[in-house]
């Protein structure tokens, strides 16, 4: 019962050995950046780590979805296991971000439309996290954080594609710089190593939940 | 009775306790004017900042009003356990959220009639010469805000700390309606003079449609036992 699978193991093992072996790429074998010099070497953990945080919040959109359809308890513990390990690598996605826009663009913020969304994206899975902190029933809090994974997932699009009109309105979007294929070769092994990574942390979360939930129901049983 | 006369009927509730007491009201409206007058004392007496930013502020104490009057959209049910009859009454669910959504934009719209005024006499705006496009902005934004904002006062409802729960998860979603209101109206107030403001207009009738549909079609989950 209280066994963890060996698979998830092992996922643990490729995750490491992948994020050892894509951050000595990114470290030393990729050419630092000609203009903004070694700092750039930050994109090769800010990069995949947003990408990794956008296939947490579509899993969470998944999992709230299955859920409402279903009603199993295990989609909700893997939606909220998303949610948890997702707004890690969403504070990962914006730390990293301004300790490369503080020397690149000598500001600590700026209202980019995909920094902005990020922001937004994440204060509406802290709101995810916050109303399950908040019920103490499993069911209604599985059936209300399903609600507010489903909705903060569908206004996504709509909030970037506004930031973006608010932004270049007034002034001309930044030109997208073409990447080298060395670059975007390194992100893919990164972005790799992060999802086995999100994987292990995610199946361990769900793991821990279904255990405080037989626990939990144990407990109702002995009283 | 179908579901427009099952809406018609709690609209109809709703806006005659209002109407008999108008205690939201009035409060809400003062509520909002003060929020006006501490955004003039926070930036100071500076009349032409003040006339620039004054479309950012006036939605910004829409917004601060409205949520407070949200939560106590079910309030009235909720002191005689009577939701709980609205939801057991035969025929949809939806009707709750329906007739709540209409009342809370009907409320609004009340307050925005007297605030915006109030806010062209504080900030020595010109509104006299744009009021039809004025109003339409005024019930795009409205709707906007009332369509997810009713749908989040009806989900945590049973929810401990509620009153602060309530504006984390509101006010992320509520960025597309206020960038589209606050842009569109500072637009029309100076003239718009490139026809930018109907990018904005068009913004608040996609969010507007979209989340209309998803609220009402998901609201029977929101509030079953």
């Amino acid at each position: 019962m209280g066994r963890s699978s060996p698979l998830v193991g092992w996922l643990g093992g490729a995750a490491l050995t992948l994020m050892l072996i894509g951050s000595a790429i990114g470290l030393f074998v990729v050419a630092a950046d000609a203009e903004q010099g070694e700092v750039q070497r930050l994109m090769y953990v800010h990069v995949p780590a947003a990408w990794t945080a956008f296939v947490a919040f579509f899993m969470v959109f998944i999992g709230s979805v299955l859920y409402l359809v279903q009603r199993d308890p295990r989609a909700d513990r893997f939606a909220a296991a998303c949610a948890e390990v997702g707004v890690v690598f969403i504070a990962l996605t914006l730390v990293t971000g301004m300790l490369w826009g503080k020397p690149t663009w000598g500001v600590w913020w700026t209202w980019d439309p995909r920094l902005t969304t990020t922001a937004l994206l994440f204060a509406v899975f802290v709101g995810y996290l916050a109303i399950r902190g908040f019920s103490d029933d499993p069911d209604r809090r599985a059936r209300w954080s399903a609600v507010v994974g489903i909705l903060g997932f569908i206004q996504v699009p709509i909030v970037y594609l506004s930031v973006v009109w608010w932004r270049t309105l007034h002034q001309p979007p930044s030109s997208p710089r073409s990447v080298s294929s060395e670059i975007l070769w390194t992100w893919m092994l990164n972005f790799l190593a992060f999802l086995l990574l999100f994987s292990y942390l995610a199946a361990r979360r769900a793991r821990l939940a279904r255990l405080e939930a037989e626990l939990e129901e144990r407990e109702a049983y002995d009283v | 009775m179908g579901l427009g006369g099952r809406v018609a009927a709690i609209v109809w509730k709703d806006l005659l306790i209002e109407t008999r007491t108008k205690a939201s009201f009035h409060s809400m409206l003062f509520f909002a004017a003060l929020v006006l007058f501490v955004f003039s004392f926070a930036i100071g007496p500076d009349t032409p900042l003040l006339k620039r930013i004054a479309a950012g502020l006036l939605w910004v104490a829409i917004i601060f009003t409205g949520i407070l009057s949200l939560s106590r959209t079910y309030q009235a049910e909720e002191a005689g356990g009577s939701l709980e009859g609205l939801r057991m009454a035969p025929g949809d669910p939806r009707a709750i959220y329906l007739g709540k959504l209409a009342g809370n934009i009907i409320l609004l719209l009340a307050m925005e009639a007297v605030l915006f005024p109030a806010s062209a006499v504080l900030f020595q705006l010109e509104i006299g010469s744009h009021i039809l496009p004025l109003a339409g902005i005024a019930i795009l934004g409205t709707i906007g805000f009332s369509v997810v904002g009713t749908f989040y006062a009806a989900l945590t409802l049973n929810i401990r700390a509620r009153e602060i729960l309530l504006p984390l998860l509101l006010i992320p979603a509520l960025v597309p309606p206020l960038l589209g209101a606050v842009n569109s109206t500072q637009l029309v107030l100076d003239g718009n003079p490139l026809g930018e403001a109907d990018v904005w207009v068009r913004l608040m009738v996609a969010y507007d449609v979209t989340f209309f549909v998803v609220c009402t079609w998901i609201f029977p989950v929101a509030v079953e036992e």
